[in-house]
């Protein structure tokens, strides 16, 4: 087996506030190899965007990562000095933010921004850097692109600045992507053109994406695999199709049935009752217990279970299996 | 069943020129952007009415209308007979306003955030001159927070929380027409359960009518009696709900399904939606969708369709059928 | 943790309303001020040399206006020195007329901070409105409002304010001039004042105009000055609290050089600028306590009050946090 791409090993993350440390990502860890997208889902305040803020470096003190360690190709980067760890991003590490509009500076032409990148990551002219970042613009689908090339941000759609943010991503080869949120502030439609170009692109040049997004629907139809976070901790991780279709942790099984597909026919939805717990109030054991319909003793009293140490892919002593019959839990 | 709301040919410019010194120096048109473009539907009494559409389809525009917040610039709004925008008589325009009431999409702007929730929630009775003893702590309950909330400032509570206090406040007045602008968007999917739940069941209680706004398609086809679809200011297709789904009719619909994302398609490769949704100000002529319709054929560059009935659904199309 | 407990922390509602003092210490507010000794020192002297002024008759130990206690032999003597005439110890020493230093600032004071407080007042009791009535209103009327303010800041305050002060002395008679002096102070200095709190207010204005709560008071029928009272005002206050502080401490300036200029509070009812200019015409023949002693407090207040602006401003802003 090659190495994955990237390599997240029990992460944790801290905030000191005055009312004590606060962890927003506690222990995470997965793999994402060439060419595979991995969909990091969970609702807000989960810690999804944190994780991902913490991999490439861009977390805003006084968070911080106090343990474990995140590796891309191998090699170490959490504990680089700031410089080098600088040079990295962008040249091996992309990254889609969730605003085009504020993802892009409006004083620059997205040439200019372009070739600003290729130029400090890869090793060319300014002509080749320019012509590249036409060929950049053409492959993501921007029409007329060597005449655009010119134009601002502001004299582009929502869905083609999009696009042009996943050109900038893009453009200097990296071997991953994170994508936050990349389609939440789009129209239906054009959402369905990201996802497939982002599916598409990434396929063909084998980069690896870790796509942090609260719609199960884009996890669906995008993702290979699925990690589903519950406050700032891995609940579940699989293939998509498993975990979607039969979730292990009760979490991610009221997740699911709370769409309002599932309740098809059905005058009211199934809901879990009350909501996520603030990360200055977690109980004690597992995270999920005050909500969960198949809370046990030791679920109250044991410290919060590791995926490691339960079956690998749902983070619950108790997890559901096709011979346990899913309670119905009105609320 | 007598509608409750009637629209008729509502439209609605807005001037989007630049300032006339500009227009004068760089000797530019005026801009005009035609966000609500001859809309017509009615919304029975008790029943919910959907509105869906992307970003410019004029969605939020009528709910401001119905409400009141914006005026139209031609056609008629009818609530129980009387013709907001035209009558005669203010009181009587004034007793219909009383009976509707709006939840917003954005549950951190809607609410004062220097104001307490009590005063909030009795403000849509203080202002009619009500009685408001009890009234904050009874509807609290009823949208399933606590009494002693009464005295916290909005800040203290989730967002699903603030949803639950602006239903309240649409509630104070007793409405009859609760007008619903994208009121899940903002929250998450579990928190969307809830709120959902308790808009279904504050509807039977109060055999309210509402006219929900959105832009997902899984909500609308849990909550709505009959939807209303939208494409750049134009009524393109209206159905009941099964019908809708199971049928539809527009181009643009079928599009929007085809696109929607679908938890049980793994990994499908989807046929993209062409093109984007063109701008408000130039409209393509005739058809608004013909540039991106896979059916496109002359008559709809030239033409523009009018609704027409076809069984249950009413489409604006001319080859549909 | 009791069940119960966890419920409630799970379910994210915060604890029963504490006690509003309890709430108040224990906030972000008050926390970054007890953690900041500048702000701290600054509040604490502020506060100090108000409650100076406020007492001024009990702590002065002379009264220096009373021409009965005064004793022109006491001229001149250098502070906390045994008068060679009268053999009185005098703490900050006496100025040419016999007057206790200290007793005069200490009443000096109290005309610098009023005209300072009721100036600062008067320009934001101008500026807010004028500056709500611009935001929400638009059109003609914010046109109009912030074009006149264009044009006063082409003219630089202590101009505007001499005009002022010119004028009134021209229509006063003179025997009223020395009693309305302080009246007319104020005035002028409100009146260049009031442009920074009309933009800053306007600026806020524009953005609380479109948020969802404001909508939903409109919709319910208020009227646009209960609006612009009620709801966005207590949301615009901000920012005015942190130039109103910082204003103050140009305003306590600026009364100080009308004073030094002789336009500004007369000898009757002498400011600390007044005393400044009492204290330069001796500076040079040997007697610099008349002149040090006032400027020392001047300078404290002025930078007292601006360092509690600063805090302020940091404390306040919303992006910092």
């Amino acid at each position: 087996m090659s190495t994955p791409v990237l390599s997240v090993r029990d992460l944790v993350v801290e905030i000191p506030t005055r009312r004590g440390v606060l962890r927003p990502v506690d222990r995470i860890s997965w793999d994402i190899a060439a060419g595979e997208i991995l969909g990091v889902v969970g609702e807000s305040g989960a810690g999804k965007s944190m994780t991902g803020n913490a991999v490439i470096g861009l977390l805003d003190p006084p968070a911080r990562i106090t343990g474990g360690e995140i590796l891309l190709s191998g090699q170490r980067i959490d504990d680089l000095p700031r410089d080098r760890l600088r040079t990295l991003r962008g040249n091996k590490m992309g990254m889609i933010f969730q605003d085009p509009l504020t993802s892009l500076n409006p004083l620059l032409t997205i040439g200019d921004q372009l070739t600003e990148t290729i130029l400090e990551h890869l090793d060319v002219s300014q002509s080749e850097a320019h012509k590249r970042a036409i060929a950049a613009l053409e492959e993501v689908g921007i029409p007329a692109a060597k005449q655009r090339i010119g134009s601002y941000p502001f004299e582009f759609s929502g869905g083609m600045r999009q696009r042009v943010v996943i050109a900038l991503a893009l453009c200097a080869e990296p071997d991953l992507v994170i994508a936050d949120e990349p389609t939440t502030a789009l129209d239906v439609s054009v959402q369905a053109q990201i996802v497939a170009l982002l599916k598409r692109l990434c396929r063909d040049r084998g980069v690896a994406v870790m796509l942090v997004t609260h719609d199960m629907g884009v996890i669906a139809e995008a993702a290979d695999r699925v990690a589903v976070m519950y406050a700032g901790r891995l609940a579940e991780i699989g293939p998509v199709r498993d975990v979607l279709t039969t979730p292990r942790h009760p979490y991610t099984e009221g997740l699911m049935a709370s769409t309002p597909l599932a309740s098809q026919g059905r005058a009211r939805l199934r809901q879990i009752p009350g909501s996520m717990p603030r990360l200055e109030a977690l109980p004690d054991g597992c995270a999920f217990h005050s909500r969960c319909a198949y809370a046990q003793d030791k679920c109250r009293r044991a410290p919060g279970p590791d995926i490691a140490s339960c079956d690998g892919h749902a983070a619950c002593w108790f997890p559901l299996t096709q011979s346990r019959p899913l309670k119905e839990a009105e609320a | 069943m007598s509608a409750l709301i009637s629209v008729r040919n509502l439209t609605r410019v807005f001037d989007v020129s630049k300032p006339w010194l500009n227009r004068v120096i760089e000797r530019l048109p005026r801009s005009l952007l035609t966000a609500v473009s001859d809309v017509s539907f009615d919304v029975e009494d008790r029943s919910v009415y959907a509105l869906v559409g992307e970003s410019g389809s004029g969605k939020s525009t009528i709910g401001k209308i119905v409400v009141g917040l914006v005026s139209p610039s031609d056609g008629t709004v009818e609530v129980r007979g009387v013709d907001l925008s035209n009558s005669e008589d203010a009181a009587e325009i004034a007793a219909v306003r009383a009976d509707i009431q709006m939840i917003f999409q954005d549950p951190f702007a809607s609410l004062n955030p220097r104001w307490r929730v009590r005063d909030i929630i009795e403000e849509p009775v203080k202002v009619l001159g009500g009685d408001t003893s009890g009234l904050a702590e009874r509807l609290l309950e009823q949208v399933g927070l606590s009494a002693t909330d009464v005295g916290k400032f909005p800040h203290e509570f989730s967002g699903g929380q603030r949803q639950r206090i602006c239903i309240a406040r649409a509630l104070a007045s007793e409405p009859k027409v609760i007008v619903c602008d994208e009121p899940t968007s903002a929250l998450d999917v579990s928190v969307q359960a809830q709120v959902l739940n308790l808009m279904s069941d504050l509807r039977e209680q109060y055999g309210l009518t509402y006219l929900f706004i959105s832009h997902d398609l899984t909500v609308v086809q849990h909550m709505a009696d009959v939807i209303g679809v939208l494409y750049l200011g134009r009524l393109v297709e209206e159905a009941p709900r099964a019908a809708l789904f199971d049928t539809p009719k527009h181009p643009y619909t079928q599009m929007l399904f085809e696109a929607a994302p679908r938890m049980d398609a793994f990994g499908r490769d989807i046929d993209v939606p062409k093109g984007e949704i063109p701008d408000a100000i130039n409209p393509p002529p005739g058809c608004a969708f013909h540039p991106r319709c896979p059916f496109a054929v002359e008559r709809c560059r030239v033409e523009r369709p009018e609704m027409r009935k076809l069984g249950q659904t009413r489409v604006a199309c001319h080859l549909a059928e | 943790m009791s069940d119960i407990e966890t419920e409630i922390h799970a379910s994210g509602l915060s604890s029963a309303p504490q006690s509003r003092l309890r709430r108040a210490w224990d906030s972000d507010f008050l926390y970054s001020f007890r953690r900041s000794p500048v702000a701290v020192v600054a509040a604490l002297t502020v506060t100090l040399m108000v409650l100076a002024a406020l007492f001024a008759p009990l702590i002065a130990p002379y009264n220096p206006f009373d021409p009965a206690t005064l004793n022109l032999m006491n001229g001149f003597t250098p502070p906390m020195t045994e008068n060679e005439f009268t053999g009185q110890i005098f703490l900050l020493g006496t100025d040419d007329q016999g007057r206790d230093v200290f007793s005069t600032i200490l009443y000096g004071l109290r005309i610098s901070l009023f005209v300072g407080f009721a100036a600062v007042c008067l320009a934001m009791a101008i500026g807010v409105t004028v500056g709500l009535l611009a935001g929400y209103l638009g059109g003609w009327t914010e046109t109009v409002i912030m074009r006149a303010a264009d044009v006063q800041l082409t003219f630089p305050a202590i101009l505007v304010a001499m005009l002022i002060f010119g004028i009134a002395k021209g229509i006063t008679p003179p025997e009223y001039r020395n009693e309305v002096a302080i009246w007319v102070l104020i005035l002028a200095i409100g009146l260049s004042d009031w442009v920074q709190f009309a933009r800053v207010v306007r600026g806020a204005t524009l953005v609380e105009k479109n948020r969802e709560y404001v909508q939903a008071a409109r919709l319910i029928g208020r009227r646009p000055g209960a609006i612009m009272l009620r709801h966005i005002l207590p949301n615009v206050l901000n920012p005015v609290l942190v130039i109103a502080t910082i204003s103050l401490a140009l305003a306590i300036i600026a009364e100080a050089t009308l004073s030094f200029l002789g336009v500004g509070a007369p000898p009757t009812q002498p400011s600390l600028g007044t005393l400044i200019r009492i204290g330069q015409g001796f500076l040079f023949s040997g007697e610099w306590w008349i002149l040090l002693f006032p400027a020392l407090t001047l300078l404290t207040l002025a930078l007292s009050v601006n360092l509690l602006g600063d805090w302020l401003r940091d404390a306040l802003n919303p992006r910092l946090k």
